[in-house]
């Protein structure tokens, strides 16, 4: 009976979702040579996703509402992740694992899995920059592609006009970004939440338009070429070597980045942050400045993007603006979303999955950031916490005998 | 004098727009307290659909007022459709979630219509019909103010008149006031909640459907990233008049898209969008509750 009943309802469904779909999905009008073509077929497709999108969340919400008599079931399924996170010894074990595999990595695989990897560690980096601001401060930054930004385009004018390397501008990308983390953070300190993500956005936008405008500046939209890799010691590198180079710069990087996020964390400044993301009055009510916080996450979080953009320009030697829009902020942001705000190991987990999935699926990279935004309501629908939520430090207080 | 006259008509027509837009982010914002992200995706929809429904009529020959009918009702319908969906898929689950989880799930269903529309249809620039003519007496002005100028202008009066009315003096307005004042008292005194909050995207939608109705056929052409920076806009009105604020997003617009006309007309036409972040940022400064709203104090 129950079965019926939510099968006419995902009949319903379907019927809304092609009714809803109908212009855009089946037509497809040609203005200049006036010809109109219907595209039945994608009111099936869309007819049969809907149904079973439909059946299957019932089946879940019916799950859920069994599995919430008897809690213990749930909790078996996530124990494995946590048991490993929260035992030293296995830690160790598996991070040992896991480093060594990326240092053999580059022997074993070619060149262009060499640079996809690279990539992925990259926004590996990025994104536990913006889990800073985002995760652990709560201040949700879409622009963060503008600090980015400005540390490749540091590196890229720094190289073009003075001829400084790699190693000189990595620092002062990154404190330039950090400074304009700062520029943008003192107007928007009385800023709410969601007033913030659109300021945040704006000045996005007006670095990148910048960019693209002031073309005695920046060279505008055709962008700098021959940007000069990293040297080692006046070494030269053939292209290959210099890949390699670059992707062990990015596991040092990788490393570094993990270390020293993770000791933020748990510092006073990091509980700080978690602090103001939960409440803000009562943060300042224990006597927390609350600008200087704020202001603290904003240029630490652009720090790492400038260091990333530095890398960036000298790992592809040529940048134009259209590599920093606000796309690429969205990528970062669900990164951070799909791996699980403030949670160290889920932000690496979703910067592999988000980054190395399309590269390896590569039939489905039209469907990239279709999929890339499905994921991000999704996520905030079913599984807020994102797939390795955040484990709370917790104390507990044991009665002795 | 003519330049300044062009600048500030084609000032006031974009402002007007601009309206269109802003009134759904500042109803939903004032009823839900969220920033609908997706709104501008909304008004790019209802733009595709119009020229799609325009493009067909036109070529199974209709007269061009049934085409201006025709199309004005189907984007208004499918925007409507479009924007109740989303409200029941992205937002409904998440009313008593945290404040930014709503606003992800927004921003990620707004890059999903955008690539759903450019997967489904194309990438590319489509030509808008023309669907507003050049009208005679306009003639010995024309080359200051436009007939599709005049056209936006009276539409846009038109229909900020209609939504008064709705809001003042019926029992969906009545309503939807109420439940922005106090959404509990609202349930109490009998009023369904979730339906007026559905009816205000309906609204919402609906007036940015016609929004992009006439922008593009002002503009004659549409692709999938127009509600993007439309939605940016739009929203920096709302915010320049004080979100929650329905007169209020109307003069905000207005004042957004006079700044904008002036400054690419005396100024550089280069930097358009960065005097309109510019400005936003500048308001968000000096006066973050907008021209027209109430400064929030926050109780503990």
């Amino acid at each position: 009976m129950l079965l019926i009943k939510e099968l006419k309802k995902a009949l319903g469904v379907a019927l809304w979702f092609i009714f809803l779909t109908f212009p855009i999905m089946v037509i497809k009008v040609d203005p200049i040579e006036r010809i109109i073509r219907y595209r039945w077929e994608n009111a099936a497709y869309v007819a049969i996703v809907a149904f079973t999108a439909y059946l299957v969340m019932s089946f879940f919400k019916m799950r859920k509402l069994r599995v919430t008599a008897d809690k213990k079931e749930v909790k078996k399924s996530q124990n494995v992740i946590y048991s490993i996170l929260n035992n030293k010894k296995q830690l160790t074990v598996l991070s040992f694992a896991i480093l060594a595999i990326a240092i053999i990595f580059p022997h074993f695989f070619s060149v262009y899995q060499t640079n996809v990897m690279t990539t992925a560690l990259m926004y590996v980096v990025l994104g536990l920059g913006l889990n800073i601001v985002v995760g652990m401060a709560g201040l949700l930054d879409l622009g963060f592609v503008a600090f980015y930004a400005v540390g490749a385009y540091s590196y890229a004018l720094l190289n073009y006009h003075f001829g400084l390397g790699f190693w000189v501008v990595l620092p002062i990308g990154g404190a330039l970004a950090a400074i304009f983390g700062i520029i943008l953070g003192f107007p928007v300190l009385r800023l709410r939440g969601d007033y913030l993500a659109i300021v945040t956005l704006g000045f996005g936008e007006i670095i990148r338009l910048i960019l693209e405008n002031w073309g005695e500046f920046s060279q505008g939209p055709s962008g700098i070429s021959n940007i000069s890799r990293p040297g080692f010691f006046g070494m030269d590198f053939s292209l290959e070597t210099s890949i390699m180079y670059m992707y062990y710069i990015m596991v040092i990087g990788v490393i570094v980045t993990i270390f020293i996020v993770n000791r933020l964390q748990d510092s006073r400044l990091g509980r700080a942050w978690i602090a103001l993301r939960e409440d803000e009055i009562a943060c300042q009510a224990m006597g927390i400045d609350k600008r200087k916080t704020k202001l603290a996450a904003f240029s630490l979080g652009a720090f790492w993007a400038g260091l990333i953009g530095v890398v960036f320009a000298a790992k592809t030697t040529f940048i134009n603006p259209a590599s920093f829009t606000f796309l690429e902020s969205a990528i970062i942001l669900s990164i951070v979303v799909l791996g699980g705000m403030g949670s160290i190991i889920g932000v690496i987990l979703g910067a592999f999955i988000l980054i190395l999935m399309p590269e390896y699926l590569r039939a489905l990279s039209e469907f990239r950031m279709l999929a890339f935004g499905g994921v991000m309501v999704a996520m905030m629908v079913f599984r807020p916490q994102g797939m390795i939520a955040n484990i709370r430090r917790t104390y507990k207080f044991e009665k002795q005998e | 004098m003519d330049y300044f006259i062009e600048l500030l008509f084609s000032g006031l027509t974009r402002g007007s727009i601009y309206a269109l837009i802003a009134l759904g982010y500042t109803m939903v914002y004032g009823i839900i307290g969220l920033i609908n992200f997706a709104h501008g995706e909304i008004y790019m929809i209802g733009a595709f659909t119009a020229f799609i429904v325009a493009t067909v009529l036109s070529i199974y020959g209709f007269p061009l007022l049934a085409i201006i009918v025709i199309a004005g009702v189907a984007a208004a319908v499918w925007s409507s459709a479009y924007g109740y969906t989303i409200e029941k898929i992205a937002y409904k689950p998440l009313r008593h979630a945290p404040r930014l989880s709503p606003l992800i799930s927004a921003i990620g269903m707004s890059i999903f219509l955008q690539n759903y529309v450019l997967l489904a249809q194309t990438s590319d620039f489509l030509p808008f019909p023309e669907l507003i003519p050049d009208f005679e007496f306009m003639e010995p002005v024309a080359h200051i103010v436009g007939s599709s100028d005049l056209v936006i202008l009276i539409t846009t009066t038109v229909v900020m008149l209609i939504l008064t009315y709705i809001i003042k003096f019926t029992r969906v307005g009545k309503a939807m006031r109420a439940t922005a004042q106090d959404r509990t008292m609202a349930m109490l005194v009998g009023i369904n909640v979730n339906q007026i909050i559905s009816a205000t995207f309906i609204i919402g939608s609906a007036l940015a459907a016609i929004g992009g109705l006439l922008i593009a056929s002002h503009i004659g052409q549409i692709n999938f990233y127009i509600g993007f920076i439309a939605g940016i806009k739009a929203f920096t009105a709302a915010v320049l008049g004080g979100i929650g604020s329905i007169p209020g997003a109307v003069l905000g617009s207005l004042v957004l898209g006079l700044t904008e006309s002036f400054a690419t007309g005396y100024v550089s036409s280069d930097y358009e969008d960065v005097f309109a972040f510019s400005l936003l940022v500048l308001i968000l400064i000096f006066k973050p509750s907008g021209l027209l709203g109430k400064a929030e104090t926050k109780k503990v």
